[in-house]
């Protein structure tokens, strides 16, 4: 995904010209940012939508991947999502909501040193597989974790 | 103004996690307010987080993220001292960069 | 500021024994969705589902985000006389001190007669000391979706500087002594179209509504829980409240009228709750449900 605009922001000089455009006026931060952010991927209404909008049209379920969340959440506005990769190479990790109205929540590309380890708090508009997809080698893997969302009493 | 985000780094062993808290409403564009008007889509789209100069994690986030995002992270490489740099920028272009060193 | 008045609720528990105790020979609703339960099981795997994630939970609390604001709030010169609390506001550990002071509130303070949790009390300073209107703060004094009233923040703020810290209210004192067994009999007080009281919920252990647990606050671990986490981050719309904004929606479940902002009866109920709390251990601002 983004392979352009990566490709792009790696080379320096390519950045320093994309700078000046910056600075001259001609093209506002905020643009630059719309071309960034994968909207057809987050705005994907069901998860093989989402996983194509990645670029992960093929997966593989894998025992390496471990999505970590509550059985059953305290509240579905905030759920705790863990995702670590043992997978050698990652360079990514996506998470999505399968059951939510845009199902993918957050996309991490990882690099310098990063471990293959991220956490997030997601919302959960009802009771829903959590589903992490790792980028390894240019192969996708993918975990998935039901989360039951339930109704809550008074305010605790 | 976007509010401050608070960021904790430390180092564990070799690893040195990150820990980030956003001041931010993630309106998804689905919620209605008291008075029964949706209210409009403003959320964080893309995060970046750079540890020592060097790009670490280039995210990028939709509205099932909750409000107030919380984000954590973990790397090796990293010493006492490093700078931790911290940016996301939302849907609206509202931006904000913090930092913190790695304690 | 003169004394503040006291809350319709606190007037009526006062005066109203005979009639509460009258009440309690009716025959008791069933407590919506309250089913009694055995003490040993009251820690199903729910619950043990929820404690798992917990610690993660507090551990990266938006409650900080809060405290960030409420510091700056804190030491700023602020109101119509430029004063700033940290240079005004005395806590009960002396101006300026907020060390461990949320844990030792409510207290009696002599300049305002009267007996103050922290956030009356930081209402009071605002008031007193900064020249800010009461009217004005308790126009909207609890957070909303698209706002957090200073108030909050400063609470938050306060509060965080009593992490790990035992309760401790000083009971000992007559007015704070007398507050408690008036706020006692507000806990006990029922009436309303449920005929409900605080303790229908809170005074019995094993209770529950849905998934949550109900507190027996006539016990120190029950009270420490109604009490642990306030102020709070809130999950449900993602907010910071106050332990007075919970007292509030207590009565609003129960379907009474809403005591006044900042008045004697939360301030009451407060000591009750808080002070049955004594010697438990203050985590700091919390994360709620």
């Amino acid at each position: 995904m983004n392979t352009t605009r990566r490709t792009v922001l790696r080379s320096a000089t390519a950045s320093g010209m994309l700078a000046g455009l910056i600075a001259a006026g001609a093209l506002r931060p905020t643009q630059v940012l719309a071309a960034d952010w994968n909207k057809a991927a987050f705005e994907a209404k069901d998860a093989p939508g989402a996983l194509k909008g990645i670029g992960a049209g093929a997966t593989v379920d894998s025992k390496d991947l471990i999505v970590r969340v509550p059985d059953i959440a305290e509240n579905g506005a905030v759920v705790p999502v863990d995702v670590v990769s043992t997978i050698p190479n990652t360079s990514s990790i996506s998470i999505l909501v399968e059951k939510n109205p845009s199902p993918l929540s957050a996309h991490f590309e990882l690099g310098n040193g990063a471990l293959p380890e991220v956490s997030a708090r997601l919302k959960l508009g009802q009771t829903s597989m959590v589903k992490a997809v790792a980028k390894a080698d240019g192969k996708f893997y993918t975990a998935q974790k039901e989360v039951k969302v339930t109704v809550g009493g008074c305010g605790g | 103004m976007a509010d401050p985000m608070k960021i904790r780094a430390s180092l564990k062993g070799d690893v040195a996690e990150i820990r980030i808290l956003m001041a931010h409403a993630m309106e998804t564009g689905q919620r209605k307010d008291a008075a029964g008007n949706v209210v409009p889509a403003h959320f964080i789209q893309s995060m970046t987080v750079e540890v020592g100069g060097k790009k670490v994690v280039d995210g990028q986030i939709g509205t099932s993220v909750s409000r107030n995002p919380v984000f954590g992270f973990k790397m090796k490489g990293a010493k006492v001292g490093d700078k931790v740099i911290v940016n996301w920028i939302d849907s609206k272009g509202d931006k904000r960069t913090d930092e913190a060193a790695i304690a | 500021m003169r004394r503040f008045w006291i809350g319709a609720l606190c007037a009526m528990a006062i005066m109203g024994t005979t009639s509460a105790q009258a009440a309690r020979k009716q025959v008791a609703k069933p407590a919506a969705q309250t089913a009694p339960a055995p003490a040993a099981e009251a820690k199903d795997a729910a619950t043990l589902e929820f404690e798992k994630f917990r610690a993660e939970m507090e551990d990266s609390n938006p409650a900080e985000l809060f405290e960030m604001k409420g510091a700056e709030l804190w030491k700023a010169r602020r109101g119509p006389k430029d004063v700033a609390l940290a240079e005004s506001c005395d806590l009960g550990q002396g101006v300026g001190k907020i060390e461990g002071a949320y844990v030792r509130m409510p207290r009696y303070f002599a300049d305002a007669d009267a007996v103050m949790d922290a956030e009356r009390r930081i209402v009071w300073c605002m008031v007193e000391k900064q020249g800010f209107k009461f009217d004005d703060i308790a126009k909207t004094p609890f957070a909303n979706e698209n706002f957090t009233p200073d108030i909050t923040n400063l609470v938050t703020y306060v509060a965080g500087h009593s992490r790990n810290m035992k309760i401790a209210v000083p009971l000992g004192e007559p007015r704070v002594r007398e507050a408690y067994e008036i706020g006692k009999e507000i806990a006990a007080y029922r009436a309303g179209p449920y005929d409900f009281s605080c303790s229908t919920c809170h005074s019995v252990d094993g209770k529950r509504i849905r998934m949550q647990n109900l507190p027996n606050l006539n016990t120190p671990q029950g009270a420490m829980s109604g009490v642990q986490g306030w102020p709070g981050y809130r999950m449900t719309g993602g907010v910071m409240l106050t332990h007075q904004w919970r007292m509030g929606d207590c009565f609003r479940q129960q379907r009474f009228p809403q005591p006044k902002y900042a008045s004697d009866a939360i301030a009451y109920l407060l000591t009750y709750m808080i002070g049955n709390a004594n010697g438990q251990v203050y985590k700091g601002p919390g994360i709620k449900r």
